[in-house]
């Protein structure tokens, strides 16, 4: 039996959770977020966009189904969001030392530790969620072996330069050419533009897009809050100037309202599950969707060419935004799901749509 | 929202069944709930006068009446509703709603099916159109073909290669399905599935496959969700019902479960479902192809556990959408601020766990398989599987401590009881694990996926490291925390640690728990929120579990809440009733002033719903939970009186430990409960009882047998539903009898008694407040002592008793109430022969009848009892049971279709799955109407009479004179034939069973050619068994309606041969 009891959560306001230790001996720092999604680990860990956060699963069942192969279909790694473990640490209450599934490969444990990620369990997980919601995320540390490490506030730092890649890079041979600003995308966003017959051309967050030969433009998913990303923010403003079409994904979505003009906060606790209610506005169609988000679009600063699209049902936020006459439009949610439910993934139609209804025009 | 609607009839689905149970009594009271908050007036057709919706205040009119097309019409002219629901009543409403569709009936009186439309339950229920509809949108099936003769059948079987399947269309929960490995098992089992639909399939094994299931709802809007998954521990070949369950699935990857959920979501769409529906999944275990197996275009026993195990009330939510409102209109109920358009994220897990009854039938295959056989199911929540499997175990109520530590369970051949599932096989795997089997293994013979044998390998693991200790004070904490985080409860840990013996294992508990809540390791009380505490939700819905470091919720300190006892999982001799007694407990102590507690975990169940009381704590009714909680509640008091014999045995165990149990004291409740005190007691007031002896060893028995003779009844002191009870008529009967009823209870020992033939049963409900009666009502059974009296048919008011008699009960019924100083409800069985009256039974708890005898006098004795035992003043309610000018009439409801080969002859020990009560302006009418309810049908023209013994012959004369008067032809076997020939009537002479020869009864039978048989068991002689054994199972499997009791047999022929069914009243309820 394993009982490794020098391992513990200390949150920011002082709260400590004693637990085991399943993962890599470290100690780390960083900003603890929950996500209540009941499957997906795997693609999970590896969505850069939680750069710098240590992730609290609420489903208290981890680790059953192990971890696949990491196999490569079309340069991108088969089953993983992204090349890398994005977490800064992972905590759970029942972690499965075996697993069983006829894909899997490793352990989770064993993934973990060779990524040099700490991992607790047996952490009353609801306990701790309910603390994160009633008083915000908030900073911790993972702590092992009382080995005490500095804070650390990821959302001082550039996170996007961390996650995104270093140059420019080409998937597919599809007929339409889509340029992907990456602030941190997963994989599975290239994967549902190469099923639609495109080219991806994959480039840094700063990248200046001017002159550069494309059809449509999309925006990633990423890590921390839009605001530091200003470079980014001026290359969409250029883009909005080319008027092609332009599609934003959870931080693109952000990033696509501050080049619009309107602003951006910081949600409480954030929305990081696969059952986010959202509402195509003006319709009477709802979509559960996958998001894994903090900041959000204050749609009372949206200037007179933008439109609210989207709106989450539960707590009324927005979820996404289009321009009123031009090709230009976002998601706060991710449509390309994995992990999480894949209502909407219709939305790379759309975009397909408006990049062929562009290049008729 | 606007509506034309204003009127809705909806269906139920009659009386309670194996493969349709309690759930629906669940989601039809949900219908009606959300129908009447939009003030909609309704309409409630359902003989099962046990349930919750069919009390007061639920519907605004109720029918005791069949659930079939003639009465639905009868209904629909007098009532003219504008709208009917046919998918909150389970197959029985589905089935009646297609045939009003199909009969224009519906088109006739205007009324407009709300939610799916007929069309698609259509083509989901006829399996060619439903893989036609799936194959349009490249949905994958398994390879099906349908066939409608045994020929046709043969060449699929050949084209798709054994190991097949066969199954009929249009039935409930898989009846006359099974697997066939050869040709030679083909033929038995076409015959049987043709017996029950015209049309069947074969179709390809998937034997192995994991089995996963989705509900998944619509609206109008096109919006859909998946409310739930569910992954089946068994893998695909053992009946979903018959299946350990989990959600959510465990061992699915992203992936798998979205893809799946994907196709749910097609499917539905493609179907055209609007409102609530069940996606049942094959997936292979090595790839990710599927199958889709079936779908439910209704609400089923698995939305009834989806709903339990998320907090999402689907029943609610599909009426609501077929009202037209939009799912994300909808808020959701637990947070009542976030919408109800979403799919419930669970922070726990929660496992399903049947029951079965099969012991308590002669003869039926324990075998698992495609067909179902349980009778309930249980429903545990916790944090890791280790914990819910553990609760799961202990709460199915058959004296397991969990999946360790059961010490009368003993397996001969491992590998076959791994290999072929029966009802014991979950244990079959732990004696593996015990002997050292590696998971592989297990896995090989099982094909149980490894992550399910894995986590209970952790169990035994546990279990060995606790066996290394010998006392609690040694036992490191850690190791005592791990143990109950694996879900061992006190009792396995004293087992384990203590070694204790069977007699001190009580003490030894206790000091288990002692030391444990002195370290401070005590379980801790967790909401079910819908959102994995994502949003704050003030819920009521809890668990408890030692996963866990703090309460969800703060104790209220002020003493004002009673806590209600539920009933546990339905079985036989104990079900819905019990629930409608304590959701009417809860109501009372609502209405005092008081917070009502409730504490179950049967997932079929009203009682269960977070909105029927002010705090639900969904866990067991084990001495150690229920202390848990106790200590957390610090209650006014406990009511263990409303949930049957599971708190009733736990009230003297809590009066120890200075628990405040409300009304009659546990003192009482044990000398009730102890036949020894009770007949002791019977002696000292002069009342007569039946002869009988405590039983230690079998000499004494034999001396008993030299004074009093044969028949003798034999039972173990507590009993519920005549668990092992039997009647022996001769020296050998005895003997091997004996040998099996020891085994059941360890504690109480074995009691004889004599047996009175010919006696009538009566039966006294009633509420008592410190001793004095103050309401009754008096029943009595047509059937002659000897049928249990959950098997019997029981008419309220009595009709046909002594005043003398009534007198003598009544007084009798005074002096034990006062005896025992009774406060609440009480139940007394009496048999009455020339108005000598001796009492059989006592028990100081609301029984089975309390339902039926509170709706037919109007009078609710548990609203009364509950105030009594709050310490009300309670006055005597103004009704008297003479002053009812109409009957009631409760019939008993048989399931032996269900239980292959079970021998469906009546005794007493009970057999009924459920019940029906029907209300009439008479006896016959009223009796009529009650067998019509429970599947019987009036005859056509053909009878096969088979009358046993000499005095039953005599018995029935009279009425085959009348059958003969009424021009039913009479076929009767040979000694029936002479009989009636003596007697001047003519019958067709039909040969025994076991005669090759023809004209034969079997013939007569599987070619349907006989509409009713009456079939009154003769001797034990063996040739005579297995002869009559076989007409009365040919009659069940070939689905031809079999009464085997004289006294019924009579009353019914009566019934039928004076009254026209177009002459049954179709009276609501608050016309009588």
């Amino acid at each position: 039996m394993q009982f490794v009891n020098n391992i513990k959560l200390l949150l920011e306001d002082g709260t400590e959770f004693q637990g085991k230790s399943f993962g890599f001996k470290k100690s780390v720092s960083g900003e603890v977020v929950f996500n209540t999604a009941m499957t997906g680990y795997p693609e999970n860990l590896t969505d850069p966009s939680y750069k710098g956060q240590i992730l609290v699963a609420t489903y208290p069942l981890i680790g059953n189904y192990g971890v696949p192969e990491y196999s490569r279909e079309n340069n991108l790694l088969k089953f993983f969001e992204s090349e890398n473990i994005h977490v800064s640490g992972l905590i759970i209450a029942d972690y499965s030392f075996e697993y069983s599934h006829w894909n899997s490969y490793k352990s989770l444990a064993t993934w973990l530790t060779e990524n040099k990620i700490p991992g607790i369990y047996n952490i009353d997980t609801r306990a701790l969620t309910k603390i994160l919601r009633e008083k915000g995320t908030m900073l911790g540390k993972i702590i092992f072996n009382d080995n005490d490490v500095p804070d650390y506030n990821p959302n001082n730092d550039n996170l996007v330069a961390q996650v995104s890649l270093s140059e420019k890079r080409i998937y597919g041979k599809g007929k339409y050419k889509v340029m992907l600003i990456d602030c941190g995308v997963k994989n599975n966003i290239i994967r549902c533009l190469l099923a639609r017959d495109t080219t991806v051309i994959r480039v840094p967050w700063n990248y200046n897009i001017s002159g550069e030969e494309y059809d449509g433009l999309l925006l990633s998913n990423g890590p921390g809050d839009p605001k530091k990303y200003t470079e980014t923010i001026e290359n969409i403003k250029k883009a909005f100037v080319i008027g092609k079409p332009v599609f934003g994904i959870c931080l693109g979505n952000q990033l696509m309202a501050l080049a619009s003009g309107a602003d951006t906060y910081k949600l409480k606790y954030g929305h990081r599950s696969h059952n986010q209610p959202v509402l195509k506005i003006g319709t009477n169609r709802c979509y559960i969707t996958s998001q894994n988000h903090g900041f959000a679009t204050d749609v009372s600063t949206l200037t007179n060419e933008w439109e609210p699209l989207f709106i989450n049902v539960n707590d009324n936020t927005n979820e996404g935004i289009r321009h009123k006459t031009k090709p230009f439009f976002s998601s706060q949610f991710h449509p390309e799901a994995s992990s999480g439910p894949t209502d909407t993934e219709f939305l790379f139609d759309e975009f397909i749509e408006l990049i062929k209804q562009w290049k008729t025009k | 929202m606007e509506n034309k609607i204003k009127k809705i009839l909806v269906l139920g689905s009659g009386a309670l069944k194996i493969g349709e149970a309690g759930e629906f009594d669940y989601s039809g009271s949900q219908a009606l709930k959300a129908l009447r908050e939009e003030g909609i007036q309704t309409i409630l057709l359902n003989p099962n006068i046990a349930t919750v919706q069919t009390s007061e205040g639920i519907a605004d009119k109720i029918y005791f009446l069949p659930v079939n097309v003639y009465f639905a019409e009868q209904v629909i002219k007098k009532e003219k509703p504008d709208g009917i629901l046919l998918s909150f009543g389970g197959q029985t409403a589905l089935n009646c709603g297609i045939e009003l569709y199909k009969n224009k009936v519906l088109q006739k009186y205007n009324v407009e099916v709300l939610g799916t439309p007929v069309q698609s339950v259509i083509d989901t229920e006829d399996r060619q159109l439903f893989v036609n509809k799936l194959a349009e949108i490249n949905i994958k099936v398994p390879r099906s073909i349908a066939v409608t003769n045994i020929e046709d059948a043969e060449k699929a079987a050949q084209s798709l290669g054994f190991p097949i399947i066969i199954r009929s269309a249009f039935t409930l929960g898989g009846q006359g399905s099974g697997f066939c490995s050869s040709m030679d098992e083909l033929k038995p089992a076409v015959q049987k599935a043709f017996s029950f639909s015209n049309q069947i399939l074969v179709e390809e094994s998937l034997k192995g496959w994991k089995e996963i299931e989705y509900e998944v709802v619509r609206d109008k809007y096109d919006n859909c969700i998946t409310v739930c998954n569910m992954e089946n521990f068994d893998p695909l070949g053992i009946h979903t019902g018959e299946s350990i369950v989990v959600a959510p699935s465990q061992t699915l990857t992203n992936r798998e479960y979205y893809k799946l959920r994907e196709l749910s979501i097609k499917v539905i769409r493609h179907i055209g479902i609007v409102g609530e529906c069940n996606i049942q999944y094959a997936l292979d275990p090595q790839s990710e192809d599927y199958r889709v197996i079936e779908v439910n275009a209704r609400l089923s026993r698995s939305s009834a556990l989806a709903s339990k195990a998320t907090g999402y009330p689907l029943a609610f939510v599909a009426a609501k959408l077929a009202l037209g409102y939009g799912l994300y209109e909808l808020k959701n109920s637990v947070t009542k601020t976030t919408t109800a358009c979403f799919e419930p994220a669970l922070d726990y897990i929660v496992c399903k766990i049947p029951r079965w009854d099969l012991n308590k039938f002669i003869g039926v295959s324990k075998e698992l398989g495609s067909s179902m056989k349980s009778v309930g199911e249980v429903m545990a929540i916790g944090r890791s599987f280790e914990e819910v499997i553990q609760k799961g175990l202990r709460m199915i109520g058959e004296g397991m401590h969990g999946f360790t530590g059961n010490s009368d369970l003993e397996f001969e051949d491992i590998d076959e009881a791994l290999t072929h599932p029966t009802d014991t096989r979950i244990f079959a795997i732990a004696a593996a694990l015990e002997k050292g089997y590696s998971i592989d293994r297990i896995h090989e013979l099982t094909r149980i996926d490894k992550w399910f044998l894995v986590k209970l390998k952790n169990i035994i693991e546990v279990k060995n490291e606790l066996s290394t200790y010998d006392t609690i004070d040694y036992l490191p904490r850690e190791l005592f925390r791990k143990a109950k985080e694996t879900g061992f409860s006190d009792f396995q840990i004293a087992r384990f640690v203590l070694k204790s013996p069977k007699e001190k294992i009580e003490e030894d508990l206790l000091e288990v728990r002692e030391k444990r809540k002195l370290i401070n390791l005590v379980p801790y009380i967790k909401q079910i929120d819908t959102l994995a505490g994502e949003y704050p939700a003030i819920t009521n819905y809890l668990y408890l579990t030692y996963n866990g470091t703090e309460h969800d919720i703060k104790a209220e300190k002020d003493r004002k809440s009673v806590l209600v006892f539920g009933s546990g999982a339905y079985r036989i001799g104990s079900s819905v009733e019990f629930d409608w007694c304590c959701v009417n407990s809860l109501n009372a102590i609502k209405e005092s002033g008081y917070r009502s507690v409730m504490i179950n975990y049967n997932p079929e169940t009203v009682s269960t719903d977070y909105d029927i009381c002010d705090r639900l704590y969904f866990d067991e009714l084990s001495f150690e939970r229920v202390m848990d909680i106790i200590d957390f509640e610090n209650p006014k008091g406990v009511i263990v009186s409303m949930g049957g014999q599971i708190p009733n045995i736990l009230a003297m165990r809590l009066h120890k430990q200075n628990v405040n149990i409300l009304g009659t004291s546990p003192v009482s409740i044990d000398n009730a409960e102890d036949r020894y005190k009770f007949s002791m007691m019977l002696d000292k007031l002069g009342i007569d009882q039946p002869v009988w002896k405590e039983l230690t060893d079998s000499s004494d028995i034999f001396n008993f047998v030299d004074k009093v003779g044969f028949p003798l009844l034999i039972r173990p002191s507590y009993v519920l539903s005549g668990a092992s009870m039997n009647v022996v008529s001769n020296q050998h009967e005895l003997e091997h009898f004996l040998s099996l009823a020891i085994k059941v209870s360890k504690q109480y020992p074995v009691v004889v008694s004599e047996f009175i033939v010919n006696a009538k049963e009566i039966e006294m409900d009633a509420v008592a407040c410190n001793g004095e009666v103050i309401a009754y009502a008096m029943s009595e059974h047509i059937e002659f002592a000897g049928v249990h009296s959950g098997d019997a048919t029981m008419v309220f008011p009595a009709q046909k008793i002594y005043f003398e008699t009534i007198r003598r009960i009544k007084k009798i019924t005074r002096q034990v109430a006062k005896e025992l100083n009774i406060s609440g409800p009480f139940n007394i069985q009496f048999l009455a022969r020339d108005n000598k009256i001796k009492v059989i039974e006592c028990n100081l708890r609301a029984s089975r009848s309390f339902p039926f005898v509170s709706k037919v006098l109007k009078v609710n004795l548990i609203h009364l009892a509950t105030r009594v035992m709050l310490g009300e003043k309670v006055a005597p309610p103004e009704k008297s049971s003479f002053e009812l000018d109409y009957v009631g009439i409760k019939a008993p409801q048989f399931s032996f279709s269900r239980l292959h080969k079970a021998d469906p002859v009546l005794g007493v020990d009970m057999a009924s799955t459920g019940e029906v009560g029907c209300i009439g302006e008479d006896f016959y009418e009223t009796l009529l109407k009650s067998m019509l309810s429970v599947g019987y049908t009036i005859p056509e023209k053909n009878i096969l009479l088979s009358t046993g013994p000499i005095e039953s012959k005599a018995e029935l004369l009279d009425s085959i004179r009348l059958l003969v008067k009424n021009n039913f032809t009479i076929y009767a076997t040979k000694g029936t034939k002479d009989f009636l020939e003596k007697n001047g009537i003519t019958s067709i002479f039909l040969h025994w069973p076991d005669d090759e020869r023809k004209p034969n009864t079997l013939d007569y039978i599987k070619e349907r050619k006989i509409d009713l048989v009456i079939n009154i068991p003769k001797d034990m002689t063996k040739q005579e068994l297995a002869n009559d054994y076989l007409i009365r199972r040919s009659s069940i499997d070939f689905n031809i309606p079999l009464i085997t009791n004289t006294r019924l047999a009579k009353a019914f022929i009566m019934a039928f041969c004076l009254i026209m069914k177009e002459d049954i009243s179709i009276k609501s309820w608050d016309e009588y």
